[in-house]
């Protein structure tokens, strides 16, 4: 069975785990922009961890259901309601033939993730459902292209005895991040960071820098305290998820999740995946800072991360 | 050579400093060798001109390991030799005709050269795929002759249509799909290089060699190419 797009809302997105191993031919891995929203999406639900859910970005979606089942909201409240009645984010709720779902404007964050019991029941391509618009790559009807009105999403049929009697899920509190809470993103020193002075790290670590307008999944740009490295430009190479490029202006942009495989920046180091997911919450005008984070204590949250959500492959 | 780790699953390796057809070559003999002996542990590897950038599987390895396991495999990289005949050669017909090469007047300009000039010397070289990024499908090729040379745009085109050539600097390369960009356009090929219906996606990797062919408008459109 599945939703009808009634109003698919500014920017609503197919995502599953993401695209990988295509980057040797320029392919970007996609993905959610909050994994940490995602995954607690999935979990909630039972469904694997790289389950396509979709993406909703601003909000204004609206959804009709064409069948029972359970779904599962997190990530961003913006003012979801099934039949105009408001729903919280990070719990899982039944919705039956005939219910709307609507998501409005965002209270706190950006980006809301909606996943189903079962999932999506996407296509895939290059093994994954992801939609890259850029690249004009998976989503719905595998050609890049962001929900519209009238499409159609397929889940699962479930069998009333999943469906009732029915135990909402709620994510602990202490696992619900506060998107307006000040932000500290973690960096790992990398890539040309020897190229800018020490006065200029030291720049970059003590000043705070203010999220622009120019934000999209490829990338976020920052605006503050210029900072210098000696180099121009630099032979093109392998971007990695969180890198932070500073061109000539001296303004940050941290890559995301639809980056360019490769590119000709100098990069002072790369900011953490669990951080990268919590910028993505942030919208225009938030202030954020940078502090200094070794790399072995990075992996070792990765790793726990990683085996709380049970991944196994990919990421 | 120097490996640096990135991001808590992501390190990349210097094989040499400079773009040059030896270093490329390097890089394909140790992603190659990557690709061999550790594909259990890989997510993502790009190569590009004188680096890989690896993704690695947490659930898997580790920094600590992978960087050792790494090191051991690429040691005596410098050592291997792999012959440039060796590599596979592509032709890539090209029509170079005024409705498709958009830029040729300025590049003749440029140059103080004849478009038939800029196409014997464009067509007369072997390139080699120095990387493939930017967009899917996109190979980074070089180097041309100096005769043609000619800086980017300054003022990127906001559409490029697909299966343009392009030439800035010392590089060549086609676009495989429509998007914006800022090389001087000089002609059109009539193949799709990136298919993702198709198994091997494109027909150019990392390390090929690539020859254009010039074809007239006729065979242009014979192979399906659209002005």
């Amino acid at each position: 069975m599945a939703f009808k797009v009634i109003n698919p809302g500014l920017i609503s997105l197919i995502q599953d785990f993401g695209r990988y191993g295509y980057q040797h031919i320029g392919v970007t891995t996609g993905g959610p922009m909050d994994e940490h929203a995602f995954l607690w999406g999935n979990r909630l639900l039972g469904n694997a961890f790289d389950t396509a859910q979709l993406e909703i970005t601003i909000g204004m979606l609206q959804l009709e259901v064409q069948q029972s089942t359970v779904i599962a909201i997190t990530g961003a409240d913006l003012g979801a309601t099934i039949n105009g009645l408001a729903i919280r984010p990070w719990q899982s709720y039944p919705v039956n033939q005939g219910d709307q779902i609507a998501f409005n404007r965002p209270k706190k964050g950006l980006r809301a993730y909606l996943a189903v019991k079962g999932g999506l029941q996407i296509s895939q391509q290059l093994g994954s459902a992801a939609t890259v618009v850029r690249e004009k790559i998976g989503g719905l009807y595998t050609n890049g292209k962001k929900l519209a009105a009238g499409d159609v999403l397929p889940y699962p049929v479930m069998s009333p005895s999943v469906v009732q009697p029915f135990v909402s899920k709620r994510v602990p509190e202490q696992f619900i991040p506060d998107y307006s809470a000040p932000l500290i993103l973690g960096v790992i020193l990398g890539y040309q960071c020897d190229s800018f002075a020490q006065t200029e790290i030291q720049k970059f670590f003590s000043n705070k820098y203010e999220v622009t307008q120019d934000i999209d999944r490829m990338g976020y740009r920052l605006a503050g305290e210029p900072v210098c490295s000696s180099l121009d430009g630099i032979i093109s190479e392998g971007i990695s998820y969180g890198a932070i490029q500073i061109p000539k202006d001296g303004q940050p942009i941290v890559l995301l999740r639809d980056r360019q495989t490769i590119g000709g920046y100098p990069k002072i180091g790369c900011v953490t995946a669990l951080g990268a997911a919590r910028l993505s919450q942030r919208g225009p005008g938030t202030k954020i800072r940078f502090a200094i984070k070794d790399i072995h204590q990075a992996e070792a949250e990765q790793m726990i991360y990683n085996r709380f959500f049970g991944i196994q492959s990919k990421r | 050579m120097k490996i640096q780790p990135l991001t808590e699953d992501s390190l990349i390796v210097y094989v040499g400093e400079k773009i040059e057809r030896e270093v490329a070559q390097q890089v394909s003999v140790a992603t190659q060798l990557i690709r061999q002996n550790l594909s259990d542990k890989v997510i993502d590897i790009i190569p590009s001109y004188h680096s890989i950038h690896l993704t690695y599987n947490l659930c898997k390895t580790n920094f600590f390991e992978f960087h050792a396991l790494l090191r051991q495999l690429l040691a005596n990289l410098e050592q291997q030799s792999v012959s440039i005949e060796s590599s596979k050669i592509i032709e890539i017909p090209v029509y170079y005709g005024p409705e498709v090469a958009l830029d040729m007047p300025i590049i003749e300009q440029h140059t103080h050269r004849s478009a038939e000039e800029i196409i014997d010397i464009h067509c007369s070289e072997l390139y080699t795929v120095y990387a493939i990024g930017f967009s899917p499908g996109f190979a980074y090729l070089g180097n041309t002759d100096k005769q043609i040379a000619i800086p980017r745009k300054i003022t990127p085109r906001t559409r490029v249509p697909a299966g343009s050539l392009g030439i800035a600097d010392t590089q060549t390369a086609i676009y495989p799909s429509e998007s914006p960009g800022g090389w001087q356009i000089l002609g059109r090929t009539p193949l799709n290089l990136v298919d993702f219906q198709q198994d091997s996606l494109t027909p150019v990797n990392m390390g090929d060699l690539v020859k254009f062919v010039a074809i007239d408008k006729q065979a242009f459109l014979s192979l399906g190419g659209t002005l």
